[in-house]
């Protein structure tokens, strides 16, 4: 990847949702350049197609039509195994709803991308715990999804995507299911992370306010990006 | 993905699960250990019957007197009179033939000292031991000379030596038997039980004259034993001695015989045939559980499939590959069948000692049936786990974590 490259490119993508025989056009054509080390933020009413979009931008689903370079590799070229190898090393997700495993301690959690890629258990434990020390966790470690608050769970999930250091964080609402204290703190965290690690974070959010912390803010409309 | 940590998450994820992956074991467990109990069963029937075939003479012709039509009425087997001592005479000249042992039985009250003992008493040559496959334990056996002049001797069974004298050595005592003064000349070797759990030892053996003119008044024999030199010649001899005593006793052509004649081996062979029908036919009956223990567990990976959907999606989005997700759940399918096999094994095992220490089955534990049951076991595990793994792992990213 020479200096110059994107880390995200997207020309023309469009997605369109077959549901009981109707179509729904959530991506209309999108294009969409962010270079390294970029905030952005993207903000929207709902079901104006930005879940689909980043999902396509984290590789978990693909464009209907048009083409998405991530650091200059054409995605559409990848087979399922480099496309879960680009969401294990490159990309960190994470969700509104945190997607973390039940019934699993946060440590188990912040492992499991290390366990997908090869790394051995003490390796993998070091790690994990040192990521959710940072985190400012280092208190529950084995405790599980059900015992933490919000804030913690969600600070969980952002260690976990982060634990196999990818240049790329894609966050999906993040703070839609937290308390306006909780959001400013996980917030702050992204914009640290941001500045001081050089992440490339593209953020999803409709409240204002949060997305006032990046650099560049985006809106989408009936599956469109307008500045 | 490292093994040991695939192995490890298996095995965790099962454990979220106790009970459901104990009851979904059991099934294998239960079949793993029948096939082991009803193998050990059917191999310790078939060793039982291939030990009596040995006890036999395998190679043994037996002849009856049999039943001929008289007047209208038939009556059984042996209750006719027409074989003799003559015609084991003839038999024994035969060419294939090796001993021809013609006797008689009958019960008596047998006294020594103060004690007594109801047994029965059969009139033998000394070609007896060779046809029964017997030997002595102490003393000697009586000649054909003794024989021929009906000497009152006898040869004890173990029973009846255990019953009469205790510890006495019985060898030179006398035995009164039906009014009778013998002489013991020898003791029998310990036989066991029969082939319908008689006590084939509580016996007495005299010479077969002295039995049949002394004790029964009679001149007929009750049976004759013929050993061949091999199962060919047993088969040969057969069809002769059929041509010989038909000559001898003067029946016509179309006449029924006044005789009956088997081939001991064969009648073994076909009880050893059907001994091990049977322990297929137990085996197998018991395979069909162990196959319904693993479409228990494909029903419940199957289940767990569709209830972590989410769990794999998550997965997927944190960089597993499709084969890590196969083998997640055909590891779990594994470990359930592998530990599920174990315990069966164990317990199949465990019931079968008891079995055969508590019943009248005689039990044998082939080392190649536990591998049998267990590597079936495991094949299981990986024909009805594969099905949900694929599943599992042909699952959009996306649409897995979109589940609800
Ligand atoms: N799997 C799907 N099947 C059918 N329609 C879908 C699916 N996912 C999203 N959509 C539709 O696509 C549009 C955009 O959805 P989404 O990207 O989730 O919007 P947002 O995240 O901005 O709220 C919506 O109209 C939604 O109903
Ligand atoms: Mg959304």
């Amino acid at each position: 990847m020479s200096a110059g490259t994107p880390v995200i490119r997207l020309r023309g993508v469009h997605k369109t949702y077959a549901q009981d025989r109707v179509e729904v056009h959530a991506l209309r054509g999108i294009d969409l350049t962010v270079a390294a080390g970029e905030f952005v933020a993207i903000m929207g009413a709902s079901g104006s197609g930005k879940s689909t979009l980043m999902h396509i931008l984290g590789c978990l689903d693909v464009p209907g039509d048009g083409d998405y370079w991530l650091n200059g590799q054409a995605v559409r070229q990848l087979d399922s195994d480099a496309l879960a190898a680009i969401r294990n090393r490159d990309i960190g997700f994470v969700f509104q709803n945190f997607n973390l495993l039940a019934r699993t301690s946060a440590l188990d959690n912040v492992e499991m991308p290390l366990v997908y890629a090869g790394v051995g258990k003490a390796e993998r434990q070091r790690r994990a715990r040192a990521e959710l020390e940072r985190m400012g966790l280092g208190e529950r470690l084995l405790h599980h999804p059900s015992q933490l608050s919000g804030g913690q769970q969600q600070r969980v999930a952002l260690a976990r995507a982060l634990v196999t250091r990818p240049a790329l964080l894609l966050a999906d609402e993040p703070t839609g299911n937290l308390d306006s204290a909780t959001s400013r703190e996980i917030l702050a965290l992204f914009a640290q992370l941001n500045r001081h690690e050089g992440l490339t974070i593209v953020l999803i959010t409709h409240e204002a306010d949060i997305a006032a912390h990046a650099g560049r803010q985006l809106h989408m409309r009936d599956g469109r990006l307008e500045d | 993905m490292i093994w040991t940590t695939a192995l490890q998450l298996a095995v965790r994820a099962l454990w979220r699960n106790k009970v459901r992956a104990l009851l979904t074991a059991l099934g294998v467990i239960i079949g793993v250990g029948s096939v082991i109990t009803m193998l050990a069963v059917g191999a310790g029937a078939q060793e039982r019957i291939a030990r009596q075939l040995e006890n036999l003479g395998s190679n043994n012709l037996m002849l009856r007197s049999g039943s001929s039509l008289r007047g209208g009425v038939r009556t059984g087997a042996g209750s006719n009179t027409s074989l003799t001592r003559a015609d084991a005479e003839a038999i024994r000249s035969l060419p294939g033939v090796l001993a021809v042992s013609p006797t008689v039985r009958t019960g008596a009250q047998a006294l020594y000292r103060g004690s007594n003992w109801g047994t029965i008493v059969e009139g033998v040559t000394p070609d007896y031991l060779k046809t029964r496959s017997w030997g002595l334990e102490s003393g000697e056996f009586f000649s054909e000379r003794q024989v021929a002049a009906a000497v009152d001797v006898c040869v004890l069974g173990r029973t009846v030596v255990r019953e009469l004298f205790g510890l006495v050595n019985p060898v030179g005592e006398i035995v009164i038997l039906k009014g009778l003064a013998c002489r013991v000349l020898g003791v029998l070797a310990e036989k066991g039980a029969g082939n319908w759990g008689n006590d084939q030892d509580d016996i007495i053996l005299a010479p077969l004259t002295t039995v049949q003119r002394k004790f029964m008044g009679i001149s007929h024999v009750d049976r004759i034993e013929v050993q061949a030199a091999g199962k060919a010649a047993a088969a040969s001899a057969y069809k002769e001695i059929q041509r010989l005593l038909r000559a001898r006793h003067r029946l016509q052509e179309g006449k029924a015989n006044d005789f009956r004649i088997y081939n001991r081996a064969e009648l073994a062979s076909s009880a050893e045939e059907s001994a091990s029908v049977f322990a297929w036919l137990l085996g197998s009956i018991a395979s069909v559980s162990l196959l319904v223990g693993g479409i228990g567990i494909m029903n419940i990976m199957l289940v767990s499939v569709t209830e972590r959907t989410r769990e794999i999606g998550i997965r997927m989005a944190l960089g597993a590959r499709r084969r890590d997700i196969l083998w997640q759940f055909l590891l779990e399918a594994l470990v359930l069948s592998g530990i599920g096999g174990l315990v069966g094994v164990a317990l199949g095992i465990a019931a079968a000692l008891t079995l055969g220490s508590f019943s009248e089955f005689e039990i044998r534990i082939a080392p190649w049936s536990v591998a049998l049951a267990f590597s079936f076991a495991a094949m299981i595990g990986v024909f009805f786990g594969l099905h949900p793994a694929r599943k599992a792992s042909g699952l959009q990213p996306i649409e897995a974590l979109r589940y609800e």
